[in-house]
């Protein structure tokens, strides 16, 4: 008979069950894209997950680690996932090779693998790409509900291997309601006149509010089966009302308003599945606040005043690298000790 | 003599490289490196500094009294550069256009007033010389390499715009390696640079580790466990 101590609460978060619970989560939120957006998530997927699992395998027998363990553990598809949903809806295959090879190789493994990443790795593959290959990564296709067809299965495969000539689908492509927003601006027109575009819906643009929504949803059932914890994702969230609040009180004819920023781009994505990735947030939970706000903050700087339309990666990146200094300094006081003396 | 060159070639060009292993001089090694021409033009024109900066400080190194030997290197060194900014500015205007800030900015390169405070200040003038020589051909070949990578997965070139440097029959030197390439972009950009040196660094370190590794001594006998 085997003698056990306290405590008796076994712990029941293996990375494995962590991940696992992570892409159930993402389910709901990625049938809701392919419904608006057409089957090209899917071949994203697939390539996606057939390289990041490949480029790991490579890299797990070059630093001679078993294999099975650490293919097993979701943590490769979670990222390569997350990598599939940033891109646009159809991508060629090498894109996404280079993403996610920078992702896997540079981005995880070259600092030691996984629990050892300072940096998001999805993010860090999409960063990548997106300052690598501006045309590419600016073909985003229309919601089907507004341009009435899509491509089908065989077609986005033989658009993703670059077997067909994509010219023929110009058409249905179109700059992404928060690109229309911000060369809107750009020209001086009002908020008015930029929601005329047929790619508006009632918040934000069509089909992406509903995406938002559903991602909502994974994240609740994220909190619901403690995977995360709320802090992040209430800060990222509040950091960015905050900011899009004030100034929109401040100019409402040429500021987007707090609804649709929240429920455009990767916002809601980012503060309950990219912010809260467990190896690069903070630990501690006022530090974990600080950090989502920062994030909420960036994102709304970015989008407003930077170079690109969306700033989810940036700032999760830029929030990553704080991630050392804030917990320095968000230590829990421990228990029936004297807070250390400030010199 | 010989045997005392042979060591200062072989700190300059590998063991104490100004690049890979002192790290000095990254400002513009990190900027301008973007292209093979671009490296060879700076890398070209530190070599001729570190060359004449050495020599000039060997030679007045029992004149100048210690107390005020630094801001006299430091003139030293502003001048060889202003002069070989004006001369670069006559000869090869495109590419002093392209250099732009970085031909002055060599004024400031560590690696320069380190090698006339550590070298060339207490030795005589023809080791300094050479010492400057190496030093600086170890960098202009770091630059070389790192410029080359950068044009190839950058922009699919090598060699574009030689005839900046070498007048217009080179520029047939240009060599397309992929037709069609789409260009990937972070190499030519800040971040390639990094990725760039690192990957250097750490192909240097490899060879050392691999190939250069001296047969190491017989190992000790193990202790009996107590």
């Amino acid at each position: 008979m085997s003698i056990v101590s306290s405590p008796y609460v076994t712990p029941s978060a293996s990375t494995n069950r962590l991940m696992l619970n992570v892409i159930i989560a993402l389910i709901p939120g990625s049938i809701a894209y392919i419904w608006f957006f057409g089957v090209g998530l899917i071949v994203n997927l697939v390539f996606s997950i057939g390289f990041a699992l490949l480029f790991e395998a490579i890299v797990l027998k070059l630093r001679k680690r078993p294999l099975k363990p650490y293919l097993g553990d979701y943590s490769a598809v979670v990222t390569a996932w997350l990598f599939a949903l940033c891109i646009p809806q159809h991508s060629p295959w090498w894109l996404i090779a280079v993403g996610i090879g920078f992702a896997i190789i540079a981005g995880k493994h070259l600092y030691g693998g996984l629990g050892f990443n300072p940096f998001n790795p999805a993010m860090v593959g999409y960063v990548v790409v997106l300052i690598s290959f501006p045309q590419e990564m600016t073909r985003w296709f229309l919601p089907l509900q507004v341009s009435g067809e899509g491509l089908n299965l065989i077609d986005a495969f033989r658009y993703a291997l670059g077997w067909v000539d994509i010219s023929q689908w110009d058409a249905l492509t179109s700059a992404t309601p928060l690109d229309q927003y911000r060369s809107g601006l750009g020209q001086n027109l009002m908020i008015s006149e930029i929601r005329q575009s047929p790619v508006f819906g009632d918040f934000a643009g069509v089909g992406w509010e509903w995406i938002a929504n559903l991602w909502f949803v994974g994240g609740l059932y994220l909190l619901a089966t403690r995977t995360i914890s709320w802090h992040i994702p209430f800060a990222v969230i509040g950091g960015m009302l905050l900011m899009s609040f004030i100034f929109y009180i401040a100019d409402p004819d040429a500021v987007a308003s707090p609804g649709f920023h929240l429920f455009s781009g990767g916002l809601m994505l980012g503060a309950f599945f990219i912010a809260t990735d467990p190896v690069t947030a903070s630990t501690t939970p006022r530090g974990r606040f600080v950090y989502g706000l920062l994030i909420g903050v960036l994102i709304y700087v970015i989008r407003s005043w930077g170079g690109f339309p969306d700033g989810v990666a940036f700032a999760v990146i830029l929030a990553n690298m704080c991630v050392p200094l804030i917990d320095y300094y968000t230590q829990p006081r421990v228990f029936g000790v004297d807070p250390p003396d400030e010199h | 003599m010989s045997s005392q060159s042979a060591e200062i070639t072989r700190q300059g060009l590998w063991n104490n490289n100004v690049a890979l292993v002192q790290l000095l001089g990254l400002c513009p090694l990190l900027a301008v490196t973007s292209t093979t021409i671009n490296g060879i033009g700076l890398g070209l024109a530190t070599l001729i500094t570190l060359v004449l900066s050495n020599t000039v400080v060997s030679m007045i190194r029992n004149v100048v009294r210690n107390e005020v030997r630094l801001p006299v290197f430091v003139l030293i060194i502003a001048s060889i550069v202003t002069i070989i900014e004006l001369l670069m500015q006559a000869w090869f205007y495109q590419l002093y256009l392209v250099l732009g800030i970085f031909i002055p900015l060599i004024v400031t390169n560590c690696s320069i007033i380190a090698r006339a405070e550590g070298f060339a200040s207490r030795n005589p003038i023809g080791a300094s010389a050479l010492d400057g020589f190496m030093m600086g051909l170890g960098f202009l070949l770091v630059l070389t390499v790192l410029g080359a990578m950068r044009e190839v997965i950058g922009a699919g070139t090598v060699l574009a715009h030689a005839e900046l440097l070498f007048g217009e029959a080179a520029s047939a030197l240009k060599i397309t390696l992929f037709d069609d390439y789409r260009g990937f972009l972070i190499a030519v950009l800040p971040p390639g640079a990094f990725f760039g040196l690192a990957l250097l660094i750490v192909g240097k370190n490899l060879i050392e580790q691999r190939l250069l590794v001296e047969p190491s001594p017989e190992p000790l006998q193990a202790q009996p466990s107590a």
